[in-house]
């Protein structure tokens, strides 16, 4: 790997007497598009919040773009772009009046020029006079994605960026995320779309505050031990209640008209589906476990 | 045919339910509905009383003798008066005038030797008249006495005629025809700034919390007292220019008089606007939404505009109701702003109600700083 412009150790959050985050470590090299996956409330955006300083971890250690994340925050925001889960302009003000603010708070030298630029370079140029509050959601989000881009930060937080955002607006964004990726940017970006997480370089897969797994898409599938058949067929409503009794069938999924039959024991699974492998009416074929089955099956495994 | 029902019980109950149980969750707004009656009930049963007793009185004796101290036992007995000094005349302007007494009363040297003589010598009160309805009552308690304080003092041959053995000579200074308004108009003064600086800064902040956005101002190079400052500035603004507008209302409609110096005033104001923002700062610290701060602000208003002297006498109410009040920011600027335009308080007359407020900002804002780091992580 590259060097690193995350790496931490041992992080760990508690609120309360819930420990949110426990002993999280991540690297992440520069250039690179990480994906952070997990179930709601598994502690993706407090781990986001200690990354870029907005809160200070009970425990653990680590530098974000070289800088100590402990003693350093103040250094961290100057070049981190942090977008929020919720959108968190004023929308009471214009696109261009948000920009403007801001530019000046991070003092942007030619805060005028880079305004424009990012309107143009996000083509919202002809509605930089619309209210923020009036957007539609992808408009909101592309205006917080300007809005993060505006220091040209070395490193971008992406909290859950693609929520409630059309197919087409989501295709949009995240070719702007690879483009700004090429050009050496790093972007840290959280999400439960397992779509999304197929277009990230690497992932990980947080639940619960602990790390489960790391890796590309395509290790963390070869890597699960699963093995997935899928099966074509009449009246597969019955046939799923009837294969989610079979012990090694950890996962049958409806998708579309097929079932997904997936089990970690490739063995105990193949012999367990021999009467159904001789069913006519049924088209059985041998497939690879997607990465939603990888991560359920990690959950399980937890939990 | 349950739906078509216009009403349906069952339905309405769901609702009344479902409401109850969210205000009973939200604890912030039981304890408001439960306080404020309670509040209320309070101030205005106990606290408030239209008709002062046991006024502050300085009474300066120029002639010692049986009739003064007669006439002294009188006035006290009214129930109004509450000998609290007996000062050297030079000394009972001047409490007068720092409000530390609301009358002073002067019985003339040659009082008792006039009234032996039966020439109806004169006893001077001077009151200060800037709130009429504390003085009004007293006042008029005193008429009487000219003729029956000194009943059995003198009698045989001193019985006299037929009018009363001396005369009352009452000065009502600061406000000498007794006009509300010279009152009222500077106390609004007070209690807009109030309702306006603790409410928008209580909201400004609150809301930038509960629409997100202070995550995000915060995961930016921008500190948390610039945020603050930031924050209050414009609202001091927003204050000056309602003075502005007050002061010219007070001056050409209400033609209230304006004895001291206006830019006193103005810095005065500055330290009184700041120390409302504090207030609003701190609520909007503990608020969790919008509706708790403006909760928060009217729970601060309503004590701020009963027991700070705006509306009913501060002399009339209890011990414990003038120690809330003294603690109220509104009480001093009141005391300040009426002292500036109708008694002409210059820096050292201003300064026992300025440093009161200083204190109640540093105070507030050490709570507000420390609430406020808090909610950052």
């Amino acid at each position: 790997m590259t060097e690193a412009v995350i790496d931490v150790q041992g992080l760990t959050k508690t609120f309360g007497t819930r420990r949110v985050v426990d002993r999280l470590a991540l690297r992440v090299g520069r250039g690179e598009i990480f994906g952070f996956l997990g179930p709601n409330g598994s502690g993706k955006t407090t781990s986001i919040r200690m990354l870029c300083g907005l809160l200070t971890p009970d425990e653990g250690e680590g530098r974000c773009l070289g800088y100590d994340i402990r003693t350093q925050s103040a250094l961290i925001k100057r070049e981190v772009g942090y977008m929020t889960q919720r959108f968190s302009f004023y929308e009471d003000l214009s696109i261009r009046e948000n920009l403007e603010f801001v530019a000046e708070v991070y003092e942007l030298r030619n805060a005028r020029a880079a305004v424009d630029a990012a309107l143009n370079d996000l083509g919202l140029a002809d509605r930089q006079r619309q209210l923020a509050g009036q957007l539609s959601g992808g408009w909101k989000q592309r205006m917080a994605l300007a809005a993060c881009l505006l220091h040209r930060p070395q490193l971008l937080l992406l909290d859950e960026p693609t929520a409630g955002v059309d197919p087409q607006a989501r295709r949009e964004f995240w070719a702007e995320i690879h483009r700004l990726a090429a050009d050496g940017m790093t972007v840290l970006v959280s999400t439960h779309y397992m779509d999304e997480a197929e277009r990230c370089h690497r992932l990980a897969y947080v639940a619960y505050g602990t790390l489960l797994a790391q890796g590309s898409p395509a290790q963390l599938v070869r890597d699960c031990g699963l093995s997935t058949f899928t099966v074509d067929g009449e009246n597969l409503h019955a046939l799923q209640a009837e294969l989610l009794r079979l012990p090694a069938a950890e996962q049958v999924v409806p998708f579309g008209t097929s079932l997904h039959v997936s089990g970690a024991e490739e063995d105990a699974l193949e012999r367990q589906l021999q009467p159904y492998f001789a069913r006519s009416e049924l088209r059985w074929t041998r497939d690879r476990p997607r990465l939603e089955d990888v991560f359920i099956h990690l959950m399980r495994g937890r939990s | 045919m349950n739906a078509l029902r216009v009403l349906s019980w069952r339905r309405l109950l769901a609702v009344v339910r479902k409401e109850f149980v969210q205000v009973m969750r939200d604890r912030l707004t039981f304890a408001m509905m439960v306080g404020i009656p309670v509040v209320q009930l309070a101030i205005f049963g106990f606290a408030i009383n239209a008709d002062p007793k046991r006024l502050p009185t300085a009474v300066v004796v120029e002639s010692p003798g049986v009739y003064t101290r007669s006439l002294i036992s009188a006035v006290e007995a009214t129930g109004y008066f509450r000998l609290v000094e007996s000062p050297d005349p030079r000394d009972a302007a001047a409490l007068l005038e720092g409000g530390e007494v609301q009358f002073v009363m002067v019985v003339p040297a040659d009082f008792e030797r006039r009234l032996v003589r039966g020439e109806r010598p004169a006893v001077l009160l001077e009151a200060d008249a800037t709130d009429p309805a504390a003085t009004s009552n007293a006042l008029a308690s005193l008429e009487p006495l000219a003729r029956s304080a000194l009943r059995f003092d003198l009698d045989g041959p001193l019985a006299g005629g037929s009018g009363p053995p001396f005369e009352w000579r009452v000065h009502r200074r600061y406000n000498p025809e007794g006009i509300t308004q010279y009152n009222i108009v500077p106390g609004l003064m007070g209690v807009i700034l109030t309702m306006t600086m603790i409410i928008m800064t209580a909201l400004g902040m609150t809301r930038e919390l509960e629409r997100g956005t202070m995550e995000n101002l915060l995961s930016m190079p921008v500190r948390p007292l610039e945020v603050m400052i930031g924050k209050i500035l414009p609202y001091v603004l927003v204050g000056y220019v309602q003075v502005i507008v007050i002061l010219l209302a007070a001056r050409f409609v209400f033609e209230v008089p304006m004895e001291g110096s206006l830019a006193w005033l103005g810095l005065c104001v500055l330290v009184f606007i700041v120390a409302n923002l504090t207030v609003g700062i701190t609520f909007s610290s503990l608020a969790r939404n919008q509706t708790q701060a403006m909760q928060m602000s009217f729970f601060f208003f309503l004590p701020s505009i009963l027991l700070s002297g705006f509306m009913f006498p501060f002399r009339g109410m209890p011990a414990w109701a003038q120690v809330v009040g003294e603690v109220l920011p509104l009480t001093h600027f009141l005391r300040l702003v009426r002292g500036i335009l109708l008694k002409g308080y210059g820096v050292a007359d201003s300064w026992p109600h300025l440093w009161p407020l200083m204190l109640f900002i540093v105070v507030v804002m050490g709570i507000g700083l420390k609430r406020f780091r808090r909610t950052l992580d």
